[in-house]
């Protein structure tokens, strides 16, 4: 276990500043998770450095969950926020590698809950859109 | 020149579990990939909301069938977390006793399917054969062989009598010069150096940026095992990162062949050190509070984030696999490789895709 | 030669005999301790459901009424949480595998 686990609570505009100042100190994407909650979405970023954790708190409200993407940052964010699209179906905008709904095949669209009733799905899957 | 798509998997000779993969390839050299998972996801995280927390243990510990044991260990450390709930010290030293021996177990099983990777059948069955006799130590210690059933929120539920211990030191020497031969051959033959060396470098910065953990990570020169966060029994017993600094998957290789060592070398230390006493604690009431717990998988980094609210149910149950932290540098070392290494780059990050998908 | 490190190993093994059990020509060997499957002993149980409750799958089925205690054999893990729990130490696990079945069956104890 850590030797602290800080958790910091910001508001979601507040995001992409600490993302960068993150990066900058040398520090590294660990995880993006949610939880769906009652009224809202919980999203939590977890960074490390030297086996040190820091995590960001965002609470998003539960209806048109929206987020900016951190992927132009952090490369690699976007498996986890690709996945958070597929499971949970929150909007995140600016992808660096958008796979547009199909990186998590599964049978039930949003799995773990939606308030929004899903989208009509696409005819034909579109190739995923990179942008390195 | 024309590029192709070609879809490698979900069903493929050579991958352990589903993975889809479609390559867009130029002539025989791939110039981008794109993973695709959701073949096994089981919905694992959501089945919190029906079973209470003390039998999720047995759930948690079958998201994945080789870092089985190491899954229940750390959902266990999660809740008592939660719960601040002081664990006996033998039971922790029982706990990474297992934890090594799984550690073990899941290094000798993915040298054997690198060997296959490359065409190296007898070398692959050499490997198995050798973790046989591992697991035989476990079945003997615990009851089962993938899946040990002997972790539970509050200790351990067997202990390893001192005849056992014997047997299983003893057992260990003829597995450490077996291993001695296997990584003897992994490390040497021109064979397997002509597959790997030079195959997928990633270097130092990409390694730590693109957010890997485990083996794929230490291979290319950064010191980090969550095994120094000293949790269990590893205040008392400090672990050197192995490190190599190439960043091929030659490296990998390297580094997990010596972990084995490694592994044996701590339960000997363990076994050496193990204090008498009680191996659990009784449990009452109900978590209610949020932590997270890191602990070293044979792959990598393993992050889990146990939120309860009071009732016998947890709130959430976030697991995120080292599998799926090495996906994205999977991608990066695809790009430029040729079409015939894509296999070996597939099993150099160790996919554990049940893991990854839970 | 570093093309001929194998060669030792492979002919070490090409004159020992196989490491595979010759079953059913050998006999199986069980280790100890090994979890297989539930044993249970009628005389001694007072139809508690202690292990019904605490069954992770739901394999065990107790009627307490009609004094009955039944397992479906294909759900049951092995985990041993019954046979932890059970006051009267009336199950046990042991080192035997299952039978292999084509139908889904509840075995049935009791009256």
């Amino acid at each position: 276990m850590s030797i602290e686990q800080p958790f910091e609570t910001i508001p979601v505009e507040a995001l992409r500043a600490r993302a960068q100042a993150l990066r900058d100190e040398g520090w590294r994407l660990v995880q993006i998770g949610a939880t769906r909650l009652p009224d809202q979405l919980e999203l939590t970023y977890s960074f490390d450095r030297e086996n040190r954790l820091a995590n960001l708190r965002l609470a998003l409200p539960g209806d048109e969950p929206k987020v900016p993407s951190i992927s132009s940052i952090f490369w690699c964010a976007f498996v986890y926020e690709n996945e958070l699209h597929d499971l949970f179906n929150l909007h995140v905008s600016d992808l660096a590698v958008d796979y547009r709904g199909h990186f998590y095949q599964t049978a039930v669209k949003f799995p773990f809950g939606s308030t929004k009733p899903p989208a009509a799905k696409p005819a034909t899957p579109q190739p995923a859109a990179a942008k390195a | 020149m024309a590029r192709t798509v070609i879809p490698f998997g979900p069903q493929h000779p050579v991958l352990p579990e589903p993975i889809h993969l479609d390559l867009v390839v130029e002539d025989e050299r791939v110039i981008e990939a794109r993973p695709s998972i959701g073949f096994i996801h089981r919905g694992l995280e959501k089945l919190v909301e029906k079973k209470d927390f003390v039998e999720f243990t047995y759930l948690a510990e079958r998201i994945c069938g080789i870092c089985s044991f190491i899954h229940g260990q750390t959902y266990c450390q999660g809740v008592e977390g939660i719960m601040k709930i002081a664990v006996p010290p033998r039971a922790l030293y029982l706990r990474t006793i297992w934890g090594e021996l799984s550690r073990l177990h899941s290094h000798l099983l993915w040298l054997g399917l690198m060997a296959d990777a490359v065409g190296f059948e007898n070398l692959f069955m050499h490997s198995w054969r050798v973790r046989e006799k591992v697991l035989n130590i476990i079945e003997a210690t615990t009851g089962g062989r993938v899946i040990f059933g002997s972790c539970k929120v509050g200790g351990v539920r067997r202990d390893i009598g001192p005849e056992a211990a014997e047997g299983m030191l003893a057992d260990l020497e003829i597995i450490e010069r077996d291993i001695r031969d296997i990584t003897g051959i992994f490390l040497n033959d021109r064979s397997v150096k002509d597959r790997l060396c030079g195959v997928g470098v990633l270097s130092r910065k990409d390694a730590y940026d693109l957010g890997c953990v485990g083996p794929t990570l230490r291979a290319s020169g950064v010191a980090q095992d969550m095994r120094q966060l000293g949790y269990a029994a590893f205040k008392d017993l400090p672990v050197q990162p192995v490190t190599r600094t190439e960043g091929d998957s030659f490296a990998r290789c390297a580094v997990r062949c010596e972990e084995l060592f490694q592994s044996i070398d701590l339960i000997r230390q363990a076994l050496a050190k193990i204090p008498a006493g009680d191996i659990a604690v009784k449990v009452t009431g109900n978590p209610n509070g949020e932590h997270v717990e890191r602990t070293e998988q044979p792959r990598g980094e393993v992050f889990y984030q146990i939120k309860a609210n009071g009732t016998k149910h947890l709130q959430r149950f976030r697991v995120r696999t080292p599998t799926f932290a090495n996906l994205p540098a999977l991608v990066k070392v695809l790009q430029g490789c040729e079409l015939a290494d894509v296999p070996v780059l597939v099993l150099t990050i160790d996919p554990c895709i049940s893991c990854t998908e839970r | 030669m570093p093309y001929f490190k194998m060669t030792r190993l492979a002919l070490k093994w090409a004159v020992r005999k196989p490491v595979t059990t010759r079953y059913p020509f050998e006999p199986r060997i069980a280790i100890p301790g090994s979890r297989g499957l539930l044993e249970f002993a009628k005389e001694t149980c007072v139809y508690c459901n202690v292990c019904a409750k605490k069954c992770p799958t739901g394999a065990i089925v107790v009627q307490r009424a009609q004094k009955r205690w039944t397992i479906d054999r294909l759900l049951c893990i092995s985990c041993g949480y019954c046979v932890e729990v059970c006051p009267k130490k009336s199950l046990s696990l042991s080192t035997a595998h299952g039978a292999p079945s084509v139908t889904k069956d509840r075995e049935y104890h009791g009256t």
